[in-house]
């Protein structure tokens, strides 16, 4: 109806609104995000958009929508569907009545992530239909209908994207936005909606009496299609499926999976008509595993015998190899392109003025052998400043921080959370700590914001995902709530200050609790803070690098002494941390 | 024959290389052509390394493959270098002769590069080397320094200049239109041709 230059997560978010979409909930994750950052801010269709506080109670709110008959979307990425992990296993058993989507964004070479997890696995686990979409487009085109097949099956189903899809843009043919809207009502069904063990060993056996028809529905609707070419052939899934095209010759078939579970009849026919088989998907080998199960005397290629890689993401490039490491040439060769040795890297980092830097540097400045258990977030970034020795899961700091303190490891542990992390799975963390009698510092980096992600709202900013305003929650309310007696909140900008309350914390025992606040400097920014900037005096610099140890972006070295770049924010800290006195407001010396 | 004209922006997180390639997108839909792009997005647009890989008549995936790239387009000198092999031997470079030492230079103690040694290093290339924030200071704001690039690689790019123009006028918040169009047209006069 309409093309656009859409991103692929903006493509999703349109074609929710297409499909009559009458709930959205998610908790942000990369790369994810855009989806609810776009249905949040809309106006051509209203309807319920919150960002949840984890992606358990984003499932279980989209889930309660589903049940009242409502279209309901969640979102989150890979990992946050293992926090959503058990009401999504037995919502396969209760199904919906509403179409449900869950969509959980995989992130292959984890750009954004700690971990390379498949979740096409969850859908095998739970036995609900996943689709895998392989281009933009087809992105858009499935989400549209997932919702009417989620309703004609009554399941949930899983929506896949890669980031690829999800961060990638192109033309994009749109619809027209709905404008049907489903009156929420929850008819009674206890067999259906309480899973005590008399309804649930029926409901589980008619989730397995559904699986045959939905296999073939999944063909009848093209998300599994195949092109017979050759004797040769080659099965793609998802993104890899367009890389394939871009160097696949005119005479090997093609076979393109789109959606599980496989219809294995449907496969079985494919991969018998061809001598060898090659199964080009980024993640885990699940289409592999279902070609090799049906392979009667077709040789196959993958993962499984090293010709594909595992890990990581793929390009045309890398599966062209392939397709030459199974004996099929590809259209094009690539040249072999190193990038030059030895450029300096340019990672990540802090911004400058970061609320985080001055954080780490009094915890690291007080607590000068202690452990630095952390989290996920901007502030995993302070790795580059020794200031985070464990990061594994959303909430883990304090968990494993507790761990430590009370395994007889006698260093001290002082543990960073960030506010919206803490809110999503910390809290339990600390009061287990707290009942348990663990010894250790909890610093509460709170910037008032989901900041990685894109700047969401959280609990804690005050405002809701579609601006109205909420009741403001108070950290230091919930943590003594949770036992903690000593909550200190500090401003990290007053370093003295900063260090004084470390230093404070350093002499009791227990858990104690340090809320370092002041708004993400980002934000702040956007909401019209102007600060000045801060210059180095060159008269006084000894060029001695202490500055230099902070590691931030707006201090640069000029021959031996330090200056301050364009990028100071003006947070003043560096003024703090000189030996000389050299750094002051732009303007006072 | 390559079915798309592939082009890779890069630059430092916060310079505006999704601006620009946002504009090249815009472009085509006005031409009514394909497109595939590729941004970064997430925690490594915290000042780190930044590419935009667009694919002009891309109908599959948004990657553009290393060496194979008809135009790198880079507002850092060292970002070129880091991604130089995208091009081909002697493919065509417009880079902003603008060096930001990144700040692990100074926390380890690395050589400090200097804008001689990486144009040393890119000798094999075509490079017209722009300084854009001159131009983008006459235009009227430094801010658009990442337009002056796109108008100076313009000539390099197979979509109509009145497009590209049309699209920057699309894309750029509705106050800097004018501010925009005026470093589109500088960077597109006086950037190409430039030799370093």
């Amino acid at each position: 109806m309409a093309i656009r230059y859409l991103l692929g997560n903006e493509g999703i978010a349109h074609a929710c609104l297409e499909a009559n979409i009458d709930f959205a909930s998610g908790y942000p994750g990369t790369p994810s995000s855009e989806v609810i950052d776009v249905l949040r801010v809309q106006k051509e269709r209203p309807f319920t958009v919150e960002w949840s506080t984890n992606e358990k109670v984003a499932l279980e709110n989209a889930l309660g929508a589903a049940w009242c008959g409502q279209r309901a979307l969640c979102t989150m990425k890979h990992v946050g569907l293992n926090v959503a992990a058990d009401p999504l296993m037995t919502s396969a058993y209760t199904g919906v009545t509403g179409g449900f989507v869950v969509l959980s964004a995989d992130d292959p070479f984890a750009h954004s992530s700690q971990n390379e997890q498949d979740t096409r696995r969850y859908a095998h686990f739970a036995r609900l239909p996943c689709l895998d979409p392989a281009s933009v487009q087809e992105a858009h085109d499935m989400i549209r209908d997932a919702f009417a097949l989620s309703e004609e099956f009554g399941l949930p189903v899983i929506f896949r994207p890669t980031t690829r899809i999800c961060h990638s843009k192109g033309d994009v043919d749109t619809g027209a936005v709905g404008t049907e809207h489903q009156t929420a009502v929850f008819h009674r069904d206890p067999k259906q909606y309480v899973v005590i063990p008399a309804h649930t060993r029926v409901l589980h056996k008619n989730l397995n009496g559904k699986q045959q028809a939905l296999k073939k529905r999944l063909v009848e609707l093209g998300y599994n299609r195949h092109t017979v070419r050759g004797s040769t052939a080659v099965v793609a899934s998802g993104v890899a499926a367009a890389y394939v095209q871009e160097v696949i010759g005119g005479d090997v078939s093609l076979a393109i999976v789109g959606a599980y579970p496989i219809d294995e009849e449907w496969l079985r026919e494919f991969v018998d008509r061809h001598e060898r088989v090659l199964v080009v998907e980024e993640l885990d080998p699940v289409v592999e595993e279902a070609v090799r199960q049906v392979a009667t005397r077709t040789e196959v290629f993958g993962k499984m015998d090293s010709t594909v890689p595992y890990e990581g993401e793929f390009n045309p490039a890398i599966v062209a190899a392939a397709l030459e490491k199974a004996g099929m040439t590809p259209t094009t060769t690539f040249p072999a392109a190193a990038p030059v040795q030895g450029v300096p890297p340019r990672p990540p980092i802090l911004c400058a003025g970061c609320m985080h830097r001055p954080t780490f540097y009094a915890m690291k400045k007080v607590f000068r052998d202690g452990i630095f258990p952390s989290d996920i977030g901007c502030y995993t970034l302070g790795l580059q400043l020794g200031a985070v020795d464990t990061t594994i899961c959303m909430g883990a700091s304090i968990t494993v921080g507790s761990g430590i303190a009370r395994s007889g490891e006698e260093r001290p542990v002082v543990c960073t959370i960030g506010d919206s992390t803490f809110l999503h799975t910390g809290i339990p963390g600390l009061l287990n700590a707290v009942y348990n009698g663990a010894d250790m510092v909890v610093v509460i980096l709170d910037n008032r914001i989901t900041a990685m992600t894109g700047h969401q709202p959280n609990p804690n900013t005050g405002v809701t995902a579609t601006g109205a305003e909420s009741t403001p929650i108070s950290l230091d309310a919930i943590c003594r709530a949770c036992g903690v007696s000593w909550v200190e909140t500090v401003d990290p900008y007053d370093l003295p200050v900063l260090l004084e309350t470390f230093r404070r914390a350093k002499e009791r025992r227990g858990v104690r609790v340090i809320i370092s606040k002041q708004p993400c400097v980002i934000t702040a920014r956007k909401s019209g803070v102007r600060r000045k900037a801060y210059a180095v005096d060159p008269e006084r610099c000894t060029g001695c690098g202490v500055c230099r140890s902070f590691g931030c972006p707006a201090i640069a070295f000029t021959g031996e002494n330090a200056t301050i770049t364009e990028l100071c924010a003006g947070c003043g800290v560096c003024a703090d941390i000189c030996p000389s006195g050299a750094i002051g407001m732009e303007g006072r010396r | 024959m390559k079915p798309s004209f592939d082009i890779l922006i890069v630059g430092i997180g916060g310079q505006g290389t999704v601006l620009a390639s946002n504009v090249l997108g815009e472009a085509c839909i006005i031409e009514n052509r394909t497109v595939r792009s590729a941004e970064t997005h997430g925690m490594a647009q915290r000042g780190g390394s930044v590419e935009s890989h667009i694919r002009i008549d891309g109908k599959h995936g948004s990657l553009i493959v290393p060496g194979t790239a008809d135009l790198l387009v880079a507002f850092d000198l060292l970002e070129a270098l880091r991604y130089r092999h995208y091009l081909p031997a002697g493919g065509r470079l417009i880079v902003n002769r603008n060096l930001v030492v990144p700040t692990s230079v100074y926390q380890q103690a690395l050589d400090v590069p200097d804008d001689e040694s990486i144009l040393a290093a890119l000798a094999g290339l075509d490079v017209a080397c722009i300084d854009a924030a001159a131009l983008a200071r006459e235009a009227g704001n430094i801010l658009s320094q990442n337009i002056v690039m796109l108008g100076a690689a313009s000539a390099d790019i197979p979509l109509r200049p009145e497009t590209l123009e049309e699209a920057v006028r699309r894309c750029v918040p509705k106050k800097t239109v004018e501010v925009n169009t005026a470093a589109f047209r500088l960077g597109r006069e006086k950037g190409a041709g430039t030799t370093p």
